[in-house]
């Protein structure tokens, strides 16, 4: 699948009518150590994924100017099945899609896409358990992230912990509930050779996040 | 305020504000040049956060009467969304949330076109019996009355109460109130935010007697006295000003703000504390959330409405 360039107006509409207003006023984001965050990329912010808000709340965490550089990665088989969610992800939101279960080929032309984004200074917004999965629940993470970044060692990654999206808007459903939503935002990862080493830190470094935050559980 | 110009005695009362706040400033801005080694920037941003409320709060109330109650509709609706996101919540009440939320534009709806009777009785009967019924249809039984109870008192506190400050809001100007409803509202607001103030400020320089060590143990009996003695004062002092009040009912009045003010204050606390929070969130520097701004009126907003409402009105 081919990696197709945003629309530049339409997004900036689209963020500031829409998604701004809705994160920022309907939401509400709770941001802990906001200055922690890149200033220019390339960079790769990594968050637990329960909602579809986590997406836009990432990118509402980055000034306006620096909208053009924001690519999420998301899955192609959810996102790229229906024309208008394609035209939508990618023009609009930015997407880069990528095949969840690809053969070799696949996985190194995905590969491929990412270094080359990364070399144009974008900042690639990754979810490393894959799926939204339950309810404000972390999952295990998956070692895509450890390749990505044991393959760009220069490129700095911020572990992020997103708390009560899940509870908004959770997965499997279309009516959103306003929280006060919280993001905390960790020092940047950066020069490791290894996948495994990375990938393991990089738990280490979420748990100790949702240590900090201590939330109560959502039953 | 919201027919042609608004009321010289409104104009004379924001420029007290104004003059407060630019005393404040000084005062802080000394301490802080004699007291170099003291850390005073809790102290600055919570002046600093005032500046910002007092001219957001005096914007709203003199663009336009819908503005002044969508600015109070919104205050309401970021106190709910605020005590929401702290209490906890069941997973299976997602959608009673959503109802609980729908009340607020409702509530306000009947503020704006002074349907008094519809306004006193909605939430604490209609959105009271609804919101149990929602719960019953979806079924689960498992921390049901808790869920009633803290959706029913964030109702009441963040809703219920703050509206009243609207529903003063759009109170006739008369012969006896020239000044109208904002003049009342501002009042209260102003009382209520100086006896705050003023039981703080008695408190730290009087204060032995803990007076509700469990919940919140900086709360002397001194400060709560001169607290409420400063603010029976002021209201009698601004009474003429803003209110149709005789002295001895704006001492009264002064007294059911000072006291109000106390418990409304406690009653965050207590909340806070159940959480294990020090603050509700930090929305407001220095001050922290929308809740810990809005603990006291909670209290004083309905009780002083309807003290004004059985004389005057």
């Amino acid at each position: 699948m081919p990696d197709t360039a945003p629309s530049r107006w339409p997004r900036y509409l689209f963020f500031l009518l829409v998604v701004k207003p809705l994160l920022l006023v309907v939401i509400g984001l709770n941001v802990r150590h906001r200055s922690r965050l890149p200033a220019q990329g390339p960079a790769i912010l990594a968050a637990n994924h329960n909602s579809h808000l986590d997406t836009l709340a990432l990118m509402c965490l980055m000034p306006l100017r620096l909208l053009p550089k924001l690519r999420p990665v998301a899955a192609a088989d959810y996102f790229m099945n229906n024309r208008l969610l394609a035209w939508f992800a990618t023009r609009i939101i930015g997407v880069i899609p990528i095949e969840r279960d690809g053969g070799a080929r696949t996985m190194a032309a995905q590969f491929a896409k990412f270094d080359a984004a990364l070399e144009r200074g974008e900042i690639l917004i990754l979810f490393p358990e894959g799926s939204r999965g339950e309810p404000e629940r972390v999952a295990e993470f998956k070692s895509g992230i450890g390749l990505i970044a044991a393959r760009q060692p220069s490129v700095p990654v911020f572990p992020i912990l997103l708390h009560g999206f899940g509870k908004s808007l959770p997965k499997g459903e279309g009516l959103l509930v306003p929280f006060f939503c919280d993001v905390f935002v960790d020092e940047p990862m950066q020069g490791y050779e290894d996948r495994k080493a990375f990938t393991e830190d990089f738990e280490l470094r979420m748990a100790a996040l949702a240590a900090e935050a201590d939330f109560p559980s959502w039953e | 305020m919201f027919s042609g110009w608004p009321h010289p005695h409104l104009l004379w009362a924001m420029g007290g504000i104004l003059g407060i706040l630019v005393l404040a400033t000084v005062i802080v801005s000394v301490l802080a040049k004699r007291n170099p080694e003291r850390d005073l920037s809790e102290l600055k941003s919570r002046v600093k956060s005032w500046w910002v409320m007092a001219t957001v709060f005096a914007v709203a109330m003199s663009l336009s009467r819908t503005v002044s109650l969508g600015f109070f509709a919104f205050l309401s609706f970021l106190a709910l969304k605020e005590y929401l996101s702290v209490i906890p919540t069941r997973r299976a009440d997602r959608r009673v949330l959503f109802w609980v939320y729908l009340a607020v534009p409702v509530q306000y709806l009947w503020a704006g076109y002074s349907w008094y009777e519809m306004f006193i009785i909605f939430i604490p009967v209609y959105a009271f019996l609804f919101v149990p019924v929602r719960m019953l249809l979806i079924g689960e039984t498992k921390g049901y009355l808790t869920a009633v109870g803290t959706l029913h008192w964030g109702l009441m506190t963040t809703v219920f109460s703050l509206s009243h400050l609207a529903y003063m809001l759009v109170l006739p100007r008369t012969e006896a109130a020239p000044v109208g409803g904002p003049g009342l509202a501002l009042y209260l607001v102003v009382l209520t935010q100086l006896n705050d103030v003023a039981q703080y400020v008695w408190g730290k320089s009087f204060g032995k007697h803990k007076v509700a060590p469990t919940v919140s143990p900086g709360k002397t009996a001194e400060g709560l006295l001169g607290g409420v003695l400063t603010t029976m004062g002021l209201a009698v002092l601004l009474a003429p000003l803003l209110t149709p009040l005789e002295p001895l009912e704006a001492l009264t009045a002064g007294f059911i703000i000072g006291v109000a003010g106390f418990f409304g204050d406690l009653s965050i606390s207590a909340i806070k504390r159940d959480l294990g929070r020090k603050d509700s969130s930090d929305l407001i520097p220095g001050h922290g959330g929308i809740l810990d701004r809005i603990d006291s009126i909670s209290y004083t907003a309905p009780l002083f409405f309807h003290f004004m409402w059985w004389l005057h009105y």
